[in-house]
């Protein structure tokens, strides 16, 4: 895989991360918190794709699952609603969702598992898009600014709310889950799901219970994924039914493509990346989609380790030559 | 009103069989999993209604005839075109890029459409119209549908002759079952997955382009068809015709009376019950065992 890099470049990246709101525009702040939030999402869907081999292409169902959990506490239980309760509950039933689903899809691979994550999160469309006394069906429900700690922000407007404090909120938990999910790479847990990635049937011989480590590999990615579309729901402050529909799991799978899901940062830098591509391929010209599905096959035919990829297999290239 | 009910379960089969046996045909041949076969369906389904539109005339047969074959040969050509230039570069990659790579035709073929129909919806309703209503036990019926339901049992036995009777179709088979060995005996293996791409794509075609007189031709329509093929390919078996055949009635019937019955749940009902089958029998209903997955 990639080089390693030192804890200082992290940290350094870590401090430049809260220093950012001081530099750009509010327009541009909040597409990189899209960024953010998508990050932590793609960070959880690389855990399946590129470090256990599955490629998922459901992955919008915990992100709904996430950001639905939010949006029914604030609209049936409003004196629950502060981000110390909703974040922890969107944890936990992304988690069962994931559980619930993955049961079933772990039993596959390969295509058949793409299919499969995908039929699943069209269920849970389904159900959100059908259900319109509980949530709004195709309308879906809006999201009021959340209390945190007692404190409420009642009256701010959501651009102030999302320029200070959130920023800070998100940034510490994009710094969290980086932190958990390199720690669960590196782990042997981590090592055991890529040797599965590798080679199944020598995962097996050596004592290593494929089945149950890509389960617990799908929740531990559907709890990431959770947690991204939590966070992302309050700056959007509005969700949808299509957040669990396959053509947004898409965008997900673009995203971790984009940046290389042979690398650990790739997912993130392909989320930030993608926002703004998406934003400006919108504002740009209305055939947006031909936009994405062009650089997407060129992506797939071309650079199939995505930018993160490319960038260290030219690092490496030019690396050597210069060391001689 | 049971009558009408599974008229319409059979019609919506019908519909379902044509898509996912398309889907089938390509997975099977080729391993590839096509995402743009929803694309396809659209293709097909704007050519017709730009065709039957177009052509201005009253004559049903020669609108439906006229928009079938527009709708199927179009699809064909843009399978082969997607096929030769994009899908052949990709051979020796995992199945995971070609999926990939289908998406992004998918995505492409979206907005194509955009470009050359324009964003607005195409009401193609005249052979329909034209071809009247029935009288079955007692209830009324759009002749249309019957019709429907007549063009896919021709096509799916015409399909079933290929595939056994035709040295064509008994080539397919062979690669379906095992790709190194077929190559290995010198099947034109190339030649013979553009073939099954395109057979594939106008099928996808031709659903489209039957579809259209009974609802407008608007931007996003193969998107449903196509998730609801996938779950008949799951139900049914990876890449068998037969399996293709029970998992759309199954689809088909579900569907139809779960509308009637449950309007609320009838979709995740559709999805509970593939659950349900694919706990019991991964392999799906007429599936051939381990091998593909």
């Amino acid at each position: 895989m990639a080089k390693r890099i030192p804890w200082a470049v992290y940290a350094l990246l870590f401090i430049l991360l809260l220093l950012v709101p001081q530099g750009v525009s509010l327009h541009n702040l909040m597409l990189f918190e899209y960024g953010l939030a998508f990050a932590i999402a793609g960070l959880g869907f690389n855990l399946l794709l590129g470090y256990t081999g599955l490629l998922s292409f459901g992955h919008g169902a915990y992100f709904a699952a996430g950001a639905y959990t939010v949006a029914m506490i604030s609209r049936y239980l409003p004196d629950w609603y502060a981000l110390e309760i909703v974040i922890p509950a969107a944890l936990f039933f992304s988690f069962i969702v994931a559980l619930l689903f993955g049961f079933l899809c772990v039993r596959h691979t390969k295509v058949f598992f793409s299919i499969l994550t995908m039929a699943l999160s069209m269920v849970l469309f389904s159900l959100l898009f059908k259900l319109y006394a509980l949530t709004g069906g195709s309308d879906g429900v809006r999201i009021p600014l959340p209390s945190l700690f007692g404190f409420s922000f009642e009256g701010m407007r959501r651009p102030e709310f999302l320029q200070g404090v959130y920023y800070y909120f998100l940034v510490i938990f994009f710094a969290a889950g980086f932190l958990v999910m390199k720690g669960i790479v590196n782990s042997p847990f981590g090592k055991a799901l890529q040797s599965i990635r590798d080679n199944e049937v020598r995962a097996e011989l050596i004592g290593v219970r494929v089945r149950r480590y890509r389960l617990y590999a799908f929740c531990i990615s559907g709890l990431f994924t959770g947690l991204g579309g939590a966070l992302w729901s309050f700056i959007n402050g509005h969700v949808t039914p299509e957040l669990s529909h396959w053509v947004f799991s898409g965008e997900v799978v673009y995203m971790v493509l984009l940046g290389g899901f042979g690398t650990f940062e790739g997912p993130i830098i392909g989320a930030i990346l993608f926002t703004f591509l998406k934003l400006y391929a919108m504002s740009y010209t209305q055939y947006w989609m031909f936009v994405i599905g062009g650089t997407f096959i060129v992506l797939v035919m071309v650079l199939p380790n995505g930018l993160a990829g490319a960038a260290v297999s030219l690092w490496q290239k030019i690396k050597p030559a210069r060391s001689r | 009103m049971w009558v009408v009910y599974t008229l319409n379960s059979l019609y919506f089969a019908a519909l379902l069989f044509l898509v996912s046996l398309g889907l089938n045909i390509i997975l099977g041949v080729m391993g590839v999993l096509n995402l743009a076969h929803g694309g396809l369906y659209a293709v097909g389904a704007f050519m017709a209604a730009w065709l039957i539109i177009g052509l201005g005339t009253k004559l049903p047969a020669l609108l439906i005839i006229t928009g079938l074959a527009g709708g199927v040969l179009l699809a064909g050509i843009v399978g082969w075109v997607i096929e030769r230039f994009l899908i052949r570069a990709m051979y020796s990659r995992a199945l995971e890029y070609q999926l990939l790579l289908t998406f992004g035709v998918l995505l492409l073929l979206e907005d194509l459409i955009k470009m050359v129909w324009g964003g607005q919806a195409y009401y193609a309703s005249a052979p329909f119209d034209g071809v009247g209503q029935v009288v079955i036990l007692g209830h009324t019926y759009p002749v249309y549908f019957l019709l429907v339901i007549a063009v896919t049992v021709v096509t799916g036995i015409g399909i079933w002759l290929f595939m056994t009777k035709t040295r064509m179709g008994i080539m397919m088979r062979a690669i379906s079952l095992d790709r190194e060995m077929a190559t290995g005996l010198g099947l034109p293996v190339t030649r013979i997955s553009n073939f099954a791409f395109v057979l594939g794509s106008a099928l996808a075609g031709l659903a489209g382009a039957l579809v259209v007189p009974t609802t407008p031709a608007l931007l996003g329509i193969g998107l449903e068809p196509l998730i609801l093929s996938f779950i008949v390919v799951v139900v049914g078996g990876l890449g068998s015709i037969s399996g293709a055949v029970v998992g759309a009635l199954l689809v088909g019937f579900t569907r139809s009376f779960g509308i009637a019955l449950f309007p609320e749940i009838e979709l995740p009902l559709l999805f509970l019950i593939a659950g349900i089958i694919l706990v019991i029998k991964p392999e799906g209903l007429m599936g051939r065992g381990k091998e593909g997955r």
